[in-house]
């Protein structure tokens, strides 16, 4: 049986409690919230914090507030089989959706919203276990020099393979990171660093408290779709959101898309969104020419499931696929 | 809950009590915090009923219900679970009778070797006690956490919307067997 | 049943003269309907599997027990120089450490093969060789001392594929084998293959590759040890073979076989993956003598994916030769990539070519095999047992054959069956077959005549068939000793008690052996107590693998029931006075068919028996029947009898991005007769799940790292995410058609259902893509990168380009039955070298 290995529990019984407790212990710390990333990955000896401040007492991260007209605020262990239903899918039904394909029913049942911005970066000669790291002489991410997916590289490539974290940066969302110096109030998008090792620029005294959904605006469209192998378990390999305002007439007022699973951050396709702007979506080639400029932020390497050339080959499709469902 | 500013702390090798109700009965007892839930009902408890494929999230075979919630045992820390209500397949029947459920995963071949059904037999009654009349599509999508490598499926389905049935007070469904060549198609 | 021995074969095909009657289900009356036999029942152990009490091996624990911790190499090949167990020695809780110097002495499965120690001596050969054991209070701190041992290794150059190893003479991986690297090679020529060749109309060439896969049980492998009060070394272990582990244990501890005790408690999925004896079983047998304390091990799924023996990673390159429409010569060549160690990897080898004449009419037949060793877990066997591999070339071969005939794959195959009571050309013999069946109704439900080239582009339907096998005609261990045998024993109370060493593995040979003495004995199924997988309690069975349960300790339970039921026969007779001709055994009672209250209930007529002659038990056993095949190698493929399987499935696939959804899948089997048809129906819909997750996503594959910065060769993805299986959302419906003609040589003509099933699937898959998109992928897994590259490719085809240079030996000249001769070689050799330093 795979075992934790030791460490000290925290369970700190109020929010100024728990960024007291992540100051004193800086790195030495870190928060488990639904404990789906963080749990498997100490078994795998992949993060051996010494100290664990449990987030569960705290209820002030659970609240929910606001609606589809001032938008609305998720506490930072709001749930994602929480995040499914309710005010998310009536209202922001692309995020309902990234949430739904996460993992597997029990893991959303425990998963957390915070957790999942959060997320470790993945790659396939890190996500294994401590003896089979060994056996490769580890990599750069933890205990080694070399990065084996680009040996030449001095940085880490591992991928951002979060779902929420593509829609919620198509959508505007903003989080708020809380220490005992204050509150810092930031787009998602900007909690993504490009490195697969200092991947959040969030500091480890800070604590995410809330993830803050714009209000939804008139003829406001967005759609989320992820590749992977299987229709459960799976981490994406590919996950396209992209975020449109329509005029009344149907034209792109605004447009913005994210590509997620395909570099060590969500990747905006800027291009391919400004493109957008002015055209009508209902237009077949309009779709074509967007996925493909689309397609070309994605930057996969060889280190998730499925190949590298077919990951390639098909970021336009399933980019089409995600414009497409903006039409419907 | 209230008072303390850190209501439970622990050395790295120090234990901390653990107060929780197991299938309804209250339970109390010294854990070390790295161990799972998974690992102090077996171990601890000697509530072996609940399996093991990974421990890492990716098979299912701990699940258990957690506050009436589908959860997998391996990934919860047992220090995380003072307060909380644990639902295991030992608590699934009270009494000799069997749940509704398990006599269904009984009569419809459901169980082959037995080793991921704890699990599934879990999971499934989180989606009954939610949808007694769950469609196959509704099944698939509440079970697709739970991997089982003998059955392919099939006859899991069966049990489920059987077991679905009786929970709304209709009749069970017979087994289906296989039809034989050159007779006409039996079972539904 | 080894007066059932059949007479020497004489050549030439024949219908067969020497079956045994079907067994009577009543002592000496006529046959009454049957009671329990083909009822919808529950299986006796389900109870405790849908409530969680049933205990498997990991559930077991043991007051004081320790824990264990096996140290495994981090490199696939090295010299070991050195373990240094001081730094674990000294963490607080270890309690010993063990190393190779423990184990002088090597064991293995076969006796050909005996290449393991239980924890590496002087080498170690992949990334996951056992070198050292850390024996501590409780397993997290046993896991923190095993990092704390050192061990010092001298690196050797890696052998990661069949290819470098047949090209790299030094260094050696083994230092036996038929070649350098080159575990085994074997050569067959029955009848002039090139000569046919010559003769057809036309000649079709294909090669195929069939990717390694892992079982995949959901329990992992754990064992529990500790020495008995009375001196015995007692392991509860979660294995398919106790009789094998008890072998491996009392050679590599040179104990006493009689000093050891091996239970199996029901497992929780083993699909092969738990039929070698591993060695952990061993050393924590060893570490519970060295530390008088119970001592327990249980593997991380990662520790499961290197034990390994699944399927073996198969290059193939087929010849056929055909005129006016049928096969005139056939040729199979297979290259496998056996991993680091032996296995049962001579059996693996000669099943890659021993079951392909035994579906379609082939006048001649050519194999060659071959079976290399690389720096990898070693492969074994996996449901099918090194035939999927095989039988994924023949069929779509056979496919495109048809195309190019333009003639339908189905009728062609319904044409070329091979008719029942054939001897075939490699001399196995076929008695029933339900093949034609089988196609027949594949073919009627998927409406295959109206649908298959007109459902559209992108969508389509694939056919293919086969056969298994139903046991293994001659025992791994060689010798003469029964296969298998089933104890009864029979108490005042009317209760039954049958002991045997068969284990259950969720197959369900635990309800097979209480409702097979419940229907000869008349009695209620749960009035049978079973007691298996224990080789303390039970006689030895072989083990649950081969598909050999049911036919097997089926006749041998028939044979102790009829015995006991004589015994009891007799004494009725006396009390009734009645001849016992005239008594019948049916709901609980005896009695005499011509007025039928004339009679005792079970519970009197067991008294009334032990009366007369003292206790009642009996035992019965079962070898099979002598094989047809009489040349060297032929002890692999012969079986009592083969099972037939077909199907046809549906797929939907995706153009513009090659990906494949299997819409539903139709499948026959011809089971002789379904024991209990919920169970049989679950086995083959679990057979064709297997089958279809092989086909469209399972890899067992490694990846090495740039030689230049590394030697490193490690499991690519060792675990349950990242080794895809299917989902409930990728598991299509599955409707199954059993096709049941009694086999005479089944128990109540039931054959096999666990394993055959399996074949046709991915074939079928490759089959049905063909017909959707146009395009031939000849590997499994059938990927959607694979799609797309076919798509692209100027002759729409992936697959393997190349087939290596393999150094055959000369073949063994068998002459097929009907170019005369008599199932021997006609320039055998003497008995080959055996493995230096081996017993035999
Ligand atoms: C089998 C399996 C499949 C998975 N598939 C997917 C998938 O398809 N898509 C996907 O996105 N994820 C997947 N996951 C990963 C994971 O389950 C989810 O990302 C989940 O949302 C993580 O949330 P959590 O609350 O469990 O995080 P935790 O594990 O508790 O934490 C994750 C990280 O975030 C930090 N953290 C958590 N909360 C906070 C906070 N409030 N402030 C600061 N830091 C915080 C933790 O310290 C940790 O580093 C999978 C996991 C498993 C085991
Ligand atoms: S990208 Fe390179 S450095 Fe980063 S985890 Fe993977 S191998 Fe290691
Ligand atoms: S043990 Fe596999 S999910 Fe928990
Ligand atoms: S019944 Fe064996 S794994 Fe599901």
């Amino acid at each position: 049986m795979m075992r934790l290995p030791r460490f000290r529990y925290l369970a700190p019984a109020s929010l100024p409690e728990a960024v007291k407790v992540l100051g004193d212990l800086g790195p030495e710390a870190m928060p488990l919230a639904g404990g789906t990333d963080l749990v498997p990955n100490m078994k795998r000896r992949q993060q051996t914090p010494a100290n664990l401040v449990g987030l569960r007492g705290l209820a002030a991260l659970r609240a929910v507030s606001g609606d589809a007209g001032r938008g609305l605020t998720l506490g930072a262990m709001t749930r994602l089989a929480e995040v499914e239903r309710g005010p998310v899918a009536a209202g922001w039904p692309a995020l309902a959706r990234a949430a739904a394909t996460v993992a597997t029913p029990p893991i959303r049942n425990t998963a957390t919203l915070g957790g999942n911005l959060c997320l470790d970066t993945r790659c396939s000669y890190y996500d294994q276990g401590e003896e089979w790291r060994r056996s490769i002489g580890y990599c750069m991410k933890r205990e080694g020099e070399t990065c084996w997916v680009a040996p030449g590289s001095d940085r880490c490539w591992a991928v951002s393979s979060s779902d929420t974290a593509p829609v919620l940066c198509a959508l505007g969302a903003e989080v708020t990171l809380l220490s005992r110096g204050g509150e810092r109030r930031i787009p998602v998008a900007e909690l993504f660093a490009d490195d697969g090792i200092r991947h959040l620029s969030r500091r480890p005294d800070e604590l995410l408290t809330a993830v803050h959904l714009p209000p939804v605006e008139a003829g406001q469209r967005a759609a989320y779709v992820k590749l992977r192998r299987r229709g459960s378990f799976d981490f994406p390999v590919l996950g396209v959101a992209a975020r449109v305002r329509l005029s009344a007439g149907g034209t792109v007022e605004a447009a913005r898309i994210f590509l997620g699973a395909v570099g060590s951050r969500p990747q905006e396709a800027r291009a391919a969104a400004d493109f957008l702007v002015g055209r009508r979506l209902g237009d077949e080639e309009v779709i074509r020419e967007a996925a493909r400029l689309a397609a070309q932020v994605a930057k996969p390497m060889q280190n998730t499931d499925l190949t590298l050339g077919w990951r390639k080959g098909v970021a336009r499709e399933y980019a089409a696929r995600a414009l497409r469902e903006l039409v419907g | 809950m209230e008072a303390p500013l850190v209501t439970l702390q622990s050395g790295p090798r120090e234990k901390l009590r653990l107060a929780f109700a197991v299938n309804g009965e209250e339970r109390e007892l010294l854990v070390e915090p790295y161990k799972t839930l998974l690992e102090v009902l077996r171990e601890d408890l000697g509530l072996t009923g609940t399996k093991h494929g990974c421990e890492l999230g990716e098979c299912g075979a701990c699940a258990v219900l957690l506050d009436g919630e589908l959860a997998l045992s391996c990934l919860v820390p047992a220090v995380e679970c003072g307060g909380r209500a644990v639902t295991t397949i030992e608590g699934l029947r009270d009494g000799p009778e069997l749940h509704p459920l398990q006599a269904a995963f009984a009569d419809h071949g459901a169980a082959q070797c037995g080793y991921c059904t704890p699990g599934m037999i879990v999971a499934a009654r989180w989606l009954l006690d939610r949808k007694p009349d769950a469609t196959r599509q509704e099944i698939a999508d509440a079970l697709a956490g739970q991997l089982c490598r003998c059955t392919g499926y099939q006859q899991i389905y069966e049990a489920v919307e059987s077991a679905g049935r009786v929970l709304r007070g209709l009749p069970p469904l017979p087994p289906v067997v296989a039809a034989v060549h050159g007779e006409e198609p039996h079972g539904r | 049943m080894a007066d059932d021995r059949e007479a020497t074969p004489r050549p030439g095909p024949r219908a067969l003269d020497d079956d045994r009657p079907a067994p009577r289900p009543g002592a000496a009356s006529p046959a009454p309907g049957l009671a329990a036999v083909g009822k919808p029942l529950r299986k006796v152990d389900v109870r405790g599997k849908v409530t969680g009490e049933t205990r498997f091996a990991d559930d077991f624990t043991m007051p004081g027990a320790l824990h264990m911790k096996l140290v495994r190499s981090t490199v696939p090949h090295a010299r070991l120089l050195s373990v240094d167990p001081s730094a674990a020695l000294a963490v607080k809780g270890v309690r010993c450490v063990l190393t190779g110097k423990d184990f002088p002495i090597a064991y293995g499965l076969m006796p050909v093969s005996q290449d393991e120690h239980p924890l590496c001596n002087d080498k170690v050969r992949f990334v996951g060789d056992p070198v050292a054991a850390v024996v501590a209070a409780d397993e997290l701190t046993a896991q923190e001392a095993a990092a704390q041992v050192r061990v010092e290794y001298e690196p050797l150059r890696t052998i990661a594929t069949p290819q470098e190893a047949l090209a790299t003479a030094d260094p050696r991986i083994h230092d036996y084998g038929d070649a350098p690297n080159v575990h085994k090679l074997v050569a067959f020529d029955f009848g002039d293959v090139p000569a046919a060749l010559a003769g057809a109309d036309q000649v079709f060439e294909d090669r195929f590759f069939y990717q390694g896969n892992t079982h995949l049980p959901i329990e992992q492998h754990a064992a529990l040890a500790w020495v008995d009060p009375d001196g015995r070394v007692t392991i509860v272990s979660s294995t398919q073979v106790a009789h094998y582990v008890h072998k491996a244990v009392a050679r590599a501890l040179a104990l006493p076989p009689a000093r050891i005790r091996v239970i199996a408690p029901p497992q929780g999925g083993g699909f092969g993956g738990k039929t070698d004896p591993f060695n952990h079983e061993i050393v924590v047998a060893k570490a519970a003598m060295v530390t008088g304390r119970p001592v327990k091990i249980a593997l991380t799924r990662e520790e499961v994916f290197l034990c390994h023996r699944g399927r073996h990673p198969t290059l193939m390159r087929m010849r056929t030769g055909v005129k006016d429409g049928r096969i005139v010569g056939h040729s199979v060549e297979t290259v496998l990539d056996g991993g680091a160690y032996g296995s049962y990897g001579v059996a693996s080898v000669h099943y890659t070519g021993a079951l392909e004449t035994v579906t379609y009419r082939m006048d001649r037949y050519r194999f060659r095999g071959c079976r290399t060793f690389t720096n990898k877990p070693p492969c074994g066997p996996k449901r099918g047992h090194g035939t999927p591999q095989p039988r994924f070339g023949l069929e779509v071969h056979l496919d495109k054959i048809c195309e190019k005939l333009g003639v339908d794959p189905a009728e062609w195959r319904i044409r070329n069956a091979v008719p029942p009571d054939t001897v075939v050309a490699n001399w196995m013999r076929v008695r029933t077959t339900g093949l034609v069946a089988c196609l027949e109704a594949v073919v009627k439900a998927s409406g295959w005549r109206e649908r298959r080239g007109r459902l559209g582009r992108g969508r389509g339907l694939g056919i293919a068939a086969s056969s298994y096998m139903t046991g293994a005609g001659i025992s791994i261990t060689f010798g003469d000793l029964p296969h298998t045998g089933v104890q009864l024993l029979l108490d005042r109370g009317g209760g039954v008690t049958a002991f045997c060493g068969a284990s259950d593995v969720g197959q369900g040979s635990d309800n097979v052996l209480a409702l097979i003495v419940a229907e000869v004995l008349g009695v209620e199924v749960g009035d049978v107590k079973v007691v298996t997988g224990d080789t303390s309690l039970g006689p030895v069975d072989l083990g649950s693998y081969s598909s050999r349960v049911t036919i097997m300790m089926g006749n041998a339970a028939i044979q102790a029931a009829e015995r006991a039921r004589d015994r009891l026969a007799a004494a009725a007779a006396a009390k009734l006075e009645v001849p016992a001709s005239r008594l019948c055994f049916a709901g609980g009672r005896v009695f005499d068919v011509e007025d039928p209250a004339r009679g005792l209930t079970f519970a009197e007529a067991v008294q009334r028996a032990e009366a007369q002659a003292g206790t009642v038990g009996t035992v019965g056993s079962y070898s099979p029947p002598t094989p047809t095949p009489r040349y060297k190698g032929g002890g692999v493929g012969p079986s009592p009898t083969y099972s037939y399987s077909a199907a046809v499935v549906e797929v939907e696939a995706d153009e513009a991005t090659g990906e494949l959804s299997v819409e539903k899948i139709w499948v026959a089997h011809d089971i002789g007769r379904a024991l209990n048809p919920v169970a049989a129906r679950g086995q083959v819909v679990g057979s064709v799940y297997m089958g279809l997750s092989e086909a469209l996503m399972e890899e067992q594959e490694f990846r090495r790292l740039p030689p230049k910065l590394s030697r490193a060769l490690v499991h690519q993805a060792p675990s349950m995410l990242e080794y895809k299986s299917l989902t409930f959302h990728e598991m299509p419906e599955v409707e199954t058609i059993l096709v049941e003609e009694p086999d005479a040589m089944g128990p109540f003509g039931a054959k096999e259902v666990g394993q055959g099933p399996l074949l046709p699937i991915p074939p079928a898959l490759a089959n049905a893509v063909h017909d959707a998109l146009g395009i031939r992928v000849d590997e499994v897994p059938i990927t959607p990168h694979k799609v797309l590259a076919a798509l692209a490719a100027p002759d729409r085809r992936y697959g393997p380009a190349a087939f290596p240079d393999v150094p055959w030996p000369e073949p063994l000249l068998v002459p097929p039955p009907w170019e005369g001769g008599d199932g021997k070689a006609t320039n055998e050799r003497k008995r080959e070298r055996r493995l230096p330093g081996a017993k035999p």
